[in-house]
């Protein structure tokens, strides 16, 4: 007959740290104490912080919230796989990692009380400000990666998007172009299995998310998004990868949003109580805390200490938030690189004559 | 019965649905979810997914698949969660929508509504508060509507659903759930391209639309109290404007004073004033007067107070208007 296969292609699924809190045997990463212990203490700093943030939200000292409970370990752990030349472009659900490469946790307060100046990110902290129009940043990385490669910079791009970009154009047009242009791009894609109400099955007909990367000619790999231990695995080999030259990668961390989409929202609309029961059973924290228990390297004291100073940190960075005095003024300020005439007298009608 | 505009529209889909089987929903979330807004609650139950689609998250693949179902046969209600994202689906309006009847010389049009939360004070997150009407005014081809109460906002859709061409539909966000009035349960029509001349008055015109006219109403009253008779339209459509309404009024207080909610340069003030100047100028007593907001990227929650025109920046252009 005259057919030929022209293409073949699988995705494997990795999976290092069951919910039982076991490694496996052959690839357990044997990481030291104090590896484990970061893992799992900002780990525990996310959820803390989530929660306070929740909490915060409801007394009206936050607008808007998009809560990260259960989606922990992607966020830090491809954080610790960063280096320190790789850039990260964080969506708006990952906000722990603009504080793990060293940006105040104060500063991150800001962006969710709605103030401006919580943007203000010192470029030296390779962490690019989140967006809300999603899908936008994902091009835009390919392209950050393209220069970084062009002026002779070491370092590669690691990029976040959720389920639900994977459906916008930019999605696919930088997939396309990151192939093409062969980019130093780790695409990382949280699978939380809804993008507000619509299911990661009405998203697309597609198995799985991973194998979108072949039909643009790269590799795709599906992983536990709540096995700390395989999202730091994969995110460094690929980040290794993209750094020596050879290409992008895309990653799905298959995780879950246990909380809702944003504190505007009501998932009881939309999806089964006993799903958040399942994923409870799967928790990224949880299971780790049996492993370096295991290990001896957990028990209650040190639980004791972590939620301490951790309460202690959101504490501090919460009152310096709500210290900091915003000028007003500033929003008519920044919008060209100079002020012009015009935005200068519209200012002055605004502020003077007072609108307010 | 007394509505909210979110139950208005939610009501006159409901019947608008159920009167004419081809009308289709399809957007992000307004399907089980009912929309982020719940302006499209229990639709999804009574008309199933067949004609209520919970879209995969794209702009551009609503609109475009929505165009695709309007020239043949289907008349889809495309939502577009909140107006500023809409941009990636600008390319499918601009480039379609506007042109088939045009390019085709009538043998192909693109009966559709986009529905389009618009505007700002609810307390959103950045790109939640934009108001991008005069982008599509400028667009020739399509209709772009805008109601500023529950009693318009069910009138005005109702015959959006029925119309030979493309409408925009800009739902001001702050107006979903800021009032009840008393809306006719019944299917009535409100001609698209007509404005409401909400209050009679003598001595300036203001004109206004979407929830500037909501906020506008108190700055009338404010004006009223200090002896200043305000003649106060409400445009309803954008695109195509009524400019026969304007220009009487004109003709009447000889000054005029116009509301938006969008930035100043190119806002749909711009052209209001210019059609004024052009047809009314000998009837002008007083320099044309634009309250809208600057030229500024709006600011998040904590400070878009000063961006928004509100009642004391309106009553203080209509007193000065009125003075001058
Ligand atoms: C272009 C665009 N369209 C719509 C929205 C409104 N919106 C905000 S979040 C969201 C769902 C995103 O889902 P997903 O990408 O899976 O990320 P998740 O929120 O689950 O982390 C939508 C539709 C938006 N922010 N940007």
């Amino acid at each position: 007959m005259p057919i030929s296969r022209v293409f073949e292609g699988s995705v494997d699924y990795i999976q290092i740290l069951d919910r039982y809190g076991t490694a496996d045997i052959n690839y357990d990463p044997n990481f030291s104490e104090e590896m484990l212990k970061r893992m799992y203490i900002f780990m525990v700093l996310a959820r803390r912080w989530d929660k306070k943030n929740i909490a915060l939200q409801r007394t009206g000292r936050m607008y808007t919230y998009a809560p990260l409970e259960g989606q922990e370990a992607i966020q830090v752990g491809a954080t610790l796989a960063l280096e320190k030349e790789d850039w990260a472009y964080p969506s708006y659900r990952e906000s722990m990692i603009y504080h793990m490469r060293g940006i105040p946790l104060s500063l991150v307060d800001l962006c969710w009380k709605g103030i401006e100046e919580g943007l203000k990110i010192d470029p030296k902290w390779k962490c690019f400000p989140y967006v809300i129009p999603i899908g936008t940043q994902l091009p835009q990385a390919v392209g950050a990666g393209y220069a970084l490669q062009k002026r002779g910079k070491k370092g590669a791009v690691l990029v976040f998007g959720g389920d639900g970009s994977t459906s916008e154009g930019e999605f696919h047009d930088a997939m396309n172009f990151a192939g093409v242009l062969n980019t130093p791009t780790v695409f990382l894609i949280s699978n939380n299995q809804y993008a507000i109400s619509v299911p990661r099955k009405w998203q697309t007909k597609s198995k799985t998310l991973a194998q979108k990367a072949l039909a643009y000619g790269f590799h795709g790999v599906q992983i536990d998004g709540n096995d700390i231990f395989a999202v730091y695995t994969t995110v460094k080999q690929a980040l290794k990868k993209a750094r020596e030259g050879g290409g992008p990668t895309l990653i799905e961390a298959v995780t879950y949003r246990i909380g809702a989409h944003t504190t505007a929202d009501d998932p009881g609309k939309y999806r089964p109580k006993e799903e958040e029961e399942y994923w409870r059973e799967r928790d990224p924290i949880t299971r780790l805390q049996i492993y370096m228990k295991n290990k001896g390297y957990w028990d209650s004291r040190f639980e004791e200490i972590v939620n301490t100073r951790c309460d202690k940190r959101i504490e501090e960075a919460l009152k310096e938030a709500e210290a900091f005095k915003q000028d007003p003024k500033e929003i008519f300020k920044h919008v060209y690189a100079d002020i012009t005439e015009d935005l200068e007298e519209q200012m002055k009608e605004c502020f003077e004559e007072g609108s307010q | 019965m007394k509505m909210t505009m979110a139950q208005a529209i939610n009501k006159c889909l409901f019947q608008e649905m159920e009167r004419d089987e081809s009308i289709v929903l399809i957007g992000e979330d307004v399907g089980v979810d009912g929309g982020v807004f719940r302006v499209t609650e229990g639709l999804y139950d009574k008309f199933g997914r067949e004609r209520v689609i919970d879209s995969p998250l794209s702009e551009s693949g609503i609109v475009g698949t929505a165009i695709g179902m309007a020239t043949h046969g289907l008349r889809p209600v495309a939502e577009i969660q909140f107006s500023g994202f809409f941009y990636n689906a600008f390319h499918h309006i601009e480039q379609q929508a506007s042109r088939l009847r045009n390019r085709t010389r009538g043998m192909f049009t693109v009966p559709m509504v986009v529905r389009l939360p618009y505007g700002g004070a609810i307390n959103a997150l950045e790109h939640h508060g934009e108001s991008m009407e005069s982008v599509f005014i400028h667009i020739p081809g399509i209709k772009v509507v805008c109601p500023s109460s529950p009693h318009d906002a069910k009138g005005l859709l109702a015959s959006s659903l029925t119309d030979k061409d493309t409408v925009l539909f800009f739902e001001p966000k702050r107006l979903y759930r800021a009032f009840r009035e008393e809306v006719p349960e019944e299917r009535y029509d409100i001609p698209l391209g007509k404005a409401n001349v909400i209050e009679n008055g003598s001595d300036v015109t203001l004109i206004s639309w979407g929830a500037m006219t909501y906020v506008s109403r108190e700055a009338v009253e404010e004006a009223k109290q200090q002896g200043i008779s305000v003649e106060h339209i409400d445009l309803r459509t954008l695109s195509p404007c009524d400019w026969n309404s304007i220009h009487r009024s004109i003709a009447k207080t000889g000054r005029a004073v116009i509301v938006h909610e969008a930035k100043k340069t190119m806002g749909f003030a711009a052209e209001i004033a210019a059609r004024i100047a052009e047809k009314d100028l000998m009837h002008l007593e007083a320099p044309i007067k634009r309250v809208t907001g600057w030229d500024i990227i709006i600011p998040y929650p904590p400070l878009e107070k000063h961006y928004f025109p509100e009642k004391k920046r309106i009553a203080r252009a209509i007193v000065e208007t009125a003075k001058f």
